[in-house]
């Protein structure tokens, strides 16, 4: 893969004034993909095994990052990034969205296939189980946020880097896209307390 | 090489494309809610009508995008199928996890090939609106066009 372009700095001999220089983008980070490919074939295992202790693992500290990552992207990071300089969210941008490249669909992995594999095996999914009515209303939950995440948010954040591989960035454009990324953030925050209630509610009945 | 960072006040220029992403995401949509469905009854056998039904659902809504998308004139085909190839590589592995999530814990018959579609379907329109979303923002080599 040949996504690696590096920028450089406006030199500022034609604008009167010295921009920080711009680091280079790279949309997804080869170095996180052994750490990925790990995981992934960790989580295989504790499926295929049925290892309690790591779909425990996988689900709850999945879980838990995947929210607070949520949480505090949308309402924290958003709000402070709407008010910066457009090259300022740029930067941070340039930064900030490869991570989230590889962090997210990960944790979203390890989340849902170590939380089906959890609720088969408590037999939580059964008709007669109190948790039956609790798992289907997060399923319904997860569902939405799915369509959130991977139609709205994760274009989002590929586009924003591609446009900051060009040439000439378009402000607006890197604008508009992480515009849309922090308000997705943000609605699957608020959408995150609605699964942390049902989980809460799930794992003491 | 010196490179810009434009911060003018200037609007995106609107350009004149299908709403490919609002029928990809909807395509999205109709399969996710099929399974949510499907996962819902899951370890018994749940009735195939209504999943059915999405799925053939979001099979028209896929195949209508992608027509409207192929009569699109100066669209930046290369940055679309280069996106949309590495995304679908990692769609693809995250639809096999969950498949095999299914396939571990004793799925089959119908009931099976209706999720392994589905998952079909999901693993091409997340590629197909990550690709288009990138794609639109590019300019055409030889026009002067901008999404």
């Amino acid at each position: 893969m040949t996504y690696e372009a590096h920028v450089v700095a406006l030199t500022g001999t034609d604008e009167g004034s010295a921009a920080p220089p711009r680091p280079a983008i790279q949309v997804v980070p080869l170095k996180g993909l052994p750490i990925v490919a790990a995981i992934m074939v960790f989580l295989i295992a504790a499926i295929a095994r049925n290892w309690q202790w790591a779909l425990d693992l996988f689900h709850v500290a999945g879980g838990g990052l995947w929210t607070a990552i949520d949480l505090f992207v949308g309402l924290v990071v958003g709000p402070i990034l709407g008010r910066l300089s457009i090259p300022a969210r740029a930067e941070f941008s340039a930064r900030f969205m490869p991570k989230m490249v590889l962090i997210m669909p990960t944790l979203v992995v390890m989340t849902l296939a170590a939380g089906f594999q959890l609720a088969v095996n408590l037999g939580n999914l059964a008709p007669s189980n109190p948790n039956h009515g609790w798992l289907v209303a997060s399923f319904a939950v997860v569902g939405v946020m799915s369509v959130i995440a991977l139609g709205v948010l994760e274009p989002a954040n590929i586009a924003v880097l591609f446009e900051m591989r060009k040439p000439e960035p378009d402000g607006e454009v890197i604008t508009k896209l992480m515009k849309r990324f922090v308000y997705a953030a943000g609605v699957l925050g608020v959408m995150q307390v609605a699964t942390l209630v049902i989980m809460s509610r799930v794992s003491t009945q | 090489m010196t490179a810009r960072l434009s911060s003018t006040a200037t609007e995106v220029p609107a350009r004149g494309l299908p709403p490919i992403t609002q029928l990809q995401v909807g395509a999205l949509g109709l399969v996710i809610v099929g399974g949510v469905y499907m996962a819902s009854y899951f370890p018994r056998r749940p009735p195939l009508g209504l999943p059915v039904a999405l799925l053939a659902g979001s099979v028209a809504l896929f195949a209508i995008g992608m027509i409207m998308l192929a009569r699109v004139r100066d669209f930046a085909w290369d940055t679309f199928f280069l996106v949309g190839r590495w995304a679908l590589l990692a769609y693809l592995i995250q639809a096999s996890m969950i498949e095999f999530a299914f396939v571990h814990n004793h799925a089959s018959g119908p009931a099976l090939v209706v999720v392994t579609l589905m998952l079909m379907m999901f693993a091409m329109t997340i590629p197909t609106v990550i690709a288009f979303t990138v794609a639109r923002y590019e300019v055409v080599r030889g026009t002067e066009s901008h999404p």
